[in-house]
């Protein structure tokens, strides 16, 4: 993390457009991804898909069910690559390295950007343990227990679960369980967080939870999040991209429609596509 | 057998006038009641009593062998049979305590054999593309094996180990025996492996592990009590079986030792090849000590079995 970041002030709650400063402070792209064509077999499931993802800043991709947006988050820290038949043109650049260069690890890919998923997905082991895995897969030498405490205060975990370290991670309730995950994913400090639809399995204080904590970790980490909760995207994004189907050429190709600051997408969308959407105006 | 009717014989609907004002017009209320004229109700009592009987007889043999071990073997249960050497024809007393030590080393050797081969080709198995012609293949010839008949594994040792190292041997019985223990070994790990959700794997994926690390820190963990139960499956069946030991391990009336240090390149006894031994003599005591050995190799297998439950029990709840 660089040191600008580190210095950067959090931002209060609820207050999701900052001022001239923090816009200064955020438009350094961390993750440039451009989709040209992504295939799964003979599938073209995405194509001419470009979003930049801004240090500090969250997210959104919104849009239909099947139009690619978790694929395309799934594109960023190359999770596609378990897909058999997976093809992709174009390129995806984090901090200016090319991730789908031969030379690189995709491993090491996903320990820089890590990702939080749909179901809670913890581990059959205990919380502590739960949260040390990223720390043991990288050998980390230093202190484990300040590191694992560290996570689980930043997940807003730490005083539910502080007396019961040693109890099985499925032991929790799901709103925790997936607390739990983003601890995991966040002990080990990478430099992005992708979730894919984080909160789809929880009830609405669980989900007002996962919010207030995403804005608190976007001052530490950048976040890309596919929500299927347009009220959400508006609630903890600062830019939002719109993807849609295209059905034309027979098959169901994704698409970037619009992407901009969440208040112009939300209350000045510039396309038919998107305002539609927004305005619930879709079969 | 009374017949829907929209008016006439529904119990609900008796006042004259308003018949089609009634809802439940068309429901005759008799049909509830249970009646043996009724052929379903007929079937199902028949059927039910089959299913009983059928069980019950299904368990005579069960329990008739049960009988048999604590009534004839329970006997002559005493310290001397676990600390003793077997008889000489005519002697008295005695004991099998080399067969018990001989069975638990050969079991063990067996296991020590079969666990890392099934465990590993598990996982192969378990981590192959669907469709994967080596993983099909691999799984089709262990499901021939396990139903491999347990003589031609002994075949297959003695002539693999015992003409080859020149003698009878515990390691050519662990051998014989990991052979029939491997199939099982290798394919309930597959299915416990199968077992472990695909969005565990997903999230150590997610999290930057290898394939190697995936495998050993949440795979192979998480599939941990079904692994065991295979493992003690397999050490079950292996701890009965005769055939492949007649000619791998042979039998010996002494403790597998040379001198004071454990011996396993000779032969070696086991309490399977000692109650077939002893059960066709014609001496009173053998016989005995034959039914007191099949008590004792039920009592081994069952606390295996246990072992293994409440071992497996453990790493679930933690």
């Amino acid at each position: 993390m660089s040191p600008t970041s580190q210095a950067h002030e959090r931002q209060p709650i609820g207050k999701p457009h900052g001022d001239e400063e923090r816009k200064a402070a955020t438009n350094h792209v961390v993750i440039d991804c451009h989709i040209r064509e992504l295939y799964y077999g003979t599938f073209k499931a995405v194509r001419d898909t470009t979003i930049p993802v801004k240090k500090n800043t969250i997210t959104a991709f919104i849009g239909p069910s099947g139009c690619g947006k978790s694929t395309v988050l799934r594109c960023l820290n190359r999770m596609n690559d378990l897909v058999r038949g997976f093809r992709f043109e174009g390129h995806v650049h984090f901090r200016g390295r090319d991730i789908y260069h031969p030379s690189v690890d995709a491993v090491a890919v996903r320990r820089f950007i890590g990702m939080v998923f749909q179901q809670p997905n913890p581990f059959a082991t205990s919380i502590y343990n739960n949260v040390a895995f990223g720390l043991r897969l990288n050998n980390y030498k230093g202190d484990r227990h300040a590191k694992v405490e560290e996570a689980l205060k930043r997940a807003a975990l730490w005083e539910e679960v502080k007396d019961k370290l040693h109890n099985s991670g499925l032991s929790l309730s799901g709103g925790q369980q997936q607390r739990l995950c983003i601890a995991r994913a966040i002990a080990t400090e990478p430099e992005v967080l992708l979730m894919d639809e984080p909160c789809s399995a929880l009830d609405p204080i669980a989900t007002r939870r996962i919010e207030e904590l995403m804005l608190e970790l976007k001052t530490r980490f950048t976040i890309a999040i596919v929500t299927h909760n347009l009220q959400q995207a508006q609630r903890v994004a600062d830019l939002t991209g719109f993807l849609y189907v295209d059905t034309t050429q027979g098959g169901r190709t994704g698409y970037l429609v619009e992407f901009g600051e969440s208040k112009q997408i939300f209350e000045d969308p510039k396309e038919k596509h998107t305002r539609e959407y927004i305005r619930g105006e879709f079969s | 057998m009374a017949t829907p009717d929209a008016t006439g014989s529904s119990l609900l609907s008796t006042l004259p006038g308003e018949p089609d004002l009634n809802p439940f017009a068309g429901v005759d209320i008799g049909e509830l009641e249970t009646s043996l004229r009724r052929p379903r109700t007929l079937i199902n009592i028949l059927l039910s009593w089959l299913v009983t009987g059928m069980t019950l007889v299904a368990l005579v043999p069960l329990f008739s062998v049960i009988w048999m071990l604590l009534w004839r073997g329970g006997r002559k249960l005493s310290l001397a049979l676990f600390t003793q050497l077997p008889p000489a024809a005519l002697e008295q007393g005695g004991g099998f305590g080399n067969a018990i030590v001989g069975t638990l080393i050969i079991v063990a050797l067996a296991a020590l054999i079969s666990m890392p081969l099934g465990i590993l080709s598990a996982v192969f198995m378990a981590q192959a593309p669907p469709g994967d012609r080596l993983a099909g293949a691999v799984r089709f010839a262990a499901k021939v094996l396990t139903g491999f008949p347990s003589i031609l594994a002994g075949v297959f040792a003695y002539g693999a180990i015992v003409l080859t190292t020149g003698g009878y041997s515990a390691i050519a019985g662990a051998v014989a025996v990991s052979i029939l223990m491997l199939p099982t070994i290798m394919l309930t790990a597959e299915d416990a492996i199968r077992m472990v959700p695909a969005k565990m794997k997903e999230a150590a994926i997610g999290m930057g592990a290898t394939r190697t690390q995936t495998v050993l820190m949440v795979l192979l963990p998480t599939a941990f009590p079904g692994i065991l139960t295979g493992i003690m499956l397999a050490v079950a069946r292996a701890a009965g079986e005769t055939a492949p030991l007649l000619f791998t391990a042979l039998f010996s009336n002494y403790w597998p030792l040379s001198g004071h240090h454990p011996n396993l390149m000779q032969p070696t006894a086991s309490l399977a090849v000692l109650i077939y031994n002893f059960a066709g003599m014609p001496f009173q005591n053998q016989v005995e000590m034959a039914w007191s050995a099949a008590l004792v190799m039920v009592f081994m297998v069952l606390i295996t079995n246990l072992i293994g439950q409440s071992l497996s029990r453990r790493q679930v709840q933690s």
